[in-house]
């Protein structure tokens, strides 16, 4: 494979060059200009375009306490620590691996290792105040044990809500209703995100 | 007697106007949130009452609450009274502006004009050029390099368009012979063919120009345009202080209306079945309608652009058809 065509960054063959109108020279030139683009009626086309969009009156506002926009499963807000769907223990194995790659240091994990000798997660906090959502706890994660739900309204009257253990693990009630969600998986698709599909619009 | 019962109806009828004119001002502006918003794709007020009616109510008395805040350094006197000028100023200009045709209530014959001086429309513009005081004194007392721009532009402004829109007014006045509104509404009476837009539709197109520029609607709405100058005159203000500028503002928008129906639209005369009153009302809706419409379509000139079209293009033009209404006239 030949890479000389790419390496010339300069020129495509589908690229149009605009040089810019020429300059008028002679005052009859301005003349001419400035009645053809006073006369071109642009402002009138501007005119018509807010009134048709008036008639059409097609809405795009999202009452936002009333009506609220479905998040996709790529959205990452507030965490969740899941629980296994088999027996209902924390799928948390206290590996530490969302601690090591936090990128804001904000995950802060006590293990120790309980009478069966295994490990066990005592304490498991995220300082929200300084998480940025970048995602990196929930895709290091091997047993999609810390993931990120959709909850984006988190004004609190404390730094440390939402944060503690208790407050991001699925509550057993809720978890014994069937009500926990599997994490669809990081990066995964909404599942109407084939109707979503365009053609890139070529015409612009 | 007859003195008395002049006064009575001179207050009662000055009140009125005041009351309503700044009624409608204030309901302008919730007309012109919610019709910017549906031509923008959006809804615009919409919690507070019934399609955010009561918006006006609020946004009253928030105005009213707020701190009157006057920073440091400013020149207080002339600080406190530019906003009264600015919307003062719109109101008097209201005095020699006819709304309606006259009417008989209980046998008694009410024109609906506060004065009918004989010198109305030159009274009217005059007020109405007056109340660039407003936004100039505003801007150099308030010791704010916006605000400074702000007023300078509003000098700018009045430099160019209080040209153009008198010449342009100059052209119907020779046809009329005549400064006062009620004799121009007369000379239209007799169904649409008689409206004067057809006679001199340059000097209509060249007023209604000027009359965005007066009242700093948008595509000249260089004097508190927020993308260059913050908020322009208006950045210092706060509270009731700003919104008596903006009370000023469409109290000035319903006049160039009212101006621009009486000269070039045929007033308040009947038209086929509809009374002179509803029409009257037809036309300012539809012109108060165009200042929201221009608003939401066009961006705004640059003051050099401004001055250029006022001075190169409009003024020139004003100039010619003054000269040739006169070679007709004669």
């Amino acid at each position: 494979m030949e890479l000389r065509g790419f390496k010339n960054r300069n020129v495509s063959p589908g690229y149009i060059f605009f040089e810019g109108e020429p300059k008028p020279l002679t005052s009859w030139e301005r003349f001419k200009r400035f009645s053809s683009r006073a006369v071109k009626g642009e402002l009138f086309v501007g005119l018509w375009i807010v009134l048709r969009e008036m008639i059409r009156f097609d809405i795009h506002t999202v009452q936002y306490p009333m009506e609220k926009l479905r998040m996709g499963p790529r959205y990452r807000a507030i965490h969740k620590l899941l629980r296994l769907f088999e027996s209902g223990h924390e799928r948390c194995i206290g590996c530490g691996l969302c601690e090591k790659i936090c990128i804001s240091n904000c995950i802060k994990m006590d293990t120790k290792v309980d009478e069966k000798s295994r490990k066990l997660v005592t304490q498991y906090s995220i300082n929200f105040g300084r998480c940025i959502f970048c995602g990196y706890c929930a895709e290091v994660c091997p047993e999609l044990a810390i993931v990120h739900g959709s909850s984006y309204e988190h004004a609190s009257e404390q730094r440390a809500s939402f944060g503690l253990k208790e407050d991001m693990l699925t509550p057993l009630d809720k978890f014994k209703a069937n009500k926990q969600k599997e994490f669809p998986g990081f990066g995964a698709l909404s599942k109407d995100a084939d109707k979503f599909v365009k053609k890139t619009p070529l015409a612009y | 007697m007859i003195e008395t019962a002049l006064i009575v109806e001179t207050v009662v009828k000055a009140v009125i106007a005041l009351a309503v004119v700044a009624g409608m001002g204030a309901f302008a502006t919730f007309i012109e949130r919610k019709i910017l918003a549906f031509m923008q794709r959006r809804l615009g007020p919409m919690h507070v009452g019934p399609y955010g009616l009561l918006q006006l109510a609020a946004d009253g008395i928030k105005l009213f609450t707020k701190e009157d805040i006057i920073p440091q350094n400013v020149v207080k006197p002339i600080f406190v009274i530019a906003p009264v000028i600015a919307s003062a100023s719109a109101f008097v200009a209201i005095a020699a502006v006819p709304y309606f045709p006259e009417f008989t209530v209980f046998g008694y014959t009410i024109h609906p004009i506060i004065s009918d001086i004989n010198v109305g429309l030159l009274f009217i513009m005059g007020a109405a050029s007056v109340g660039m005081y407003g936004p100039l004194l505003a801007g150099l007392s308030s010791h704010n390099k916006w605000s400074l721009l702000g007023g300078a532009r509003a000098v700018i402004q009045l430099l160019s368009f209080e040209v153009v829109s008198g010449l342009s007014i100059l052209a119907p006045i020779m046809m009329i012979g005549s400064l006062s509104l009620i004799d121009m509404n007369d000379y239209q009476i007799g169904g649409v063919a008689n409206w004067l837009i057809w006679k001199q539709p340059l000097a209509f197109v060249l007023f209604a120009i000027a009359g965005f520029a007066e009242t700093n609607r948008t595509p000249f709405d260089l004097i508190e345009f927020e993308a260059e100058i913050v908020s322009g005159y208006a950045t210092e203000y706060s509270g009731m202080r700003w919104g008596l500028f903006f009370i000023g503002e469409y109290a000035n928008m319903i006049t160039i209306s009212v101006l621009v129906s009486i000269i070039f639209l045929g007033g308040y005369n009947d038209i086929w079945f509809i009374p002179g009153a509803i029409a009257m009302l037809i036309k300012v809706s539809l012109w108060i309608f165009l200042f929201l419409w221009v608003r939401a379509a066009w961006p705004h000139v640059r003051p050099d652009q401004l001055m250029w079209v006022c001075w190169k293009v409009l003024m020139p033009l004003a100039l010619i058809n003054v000269l040739i209404t006169g070679i007709v006239l004669v």
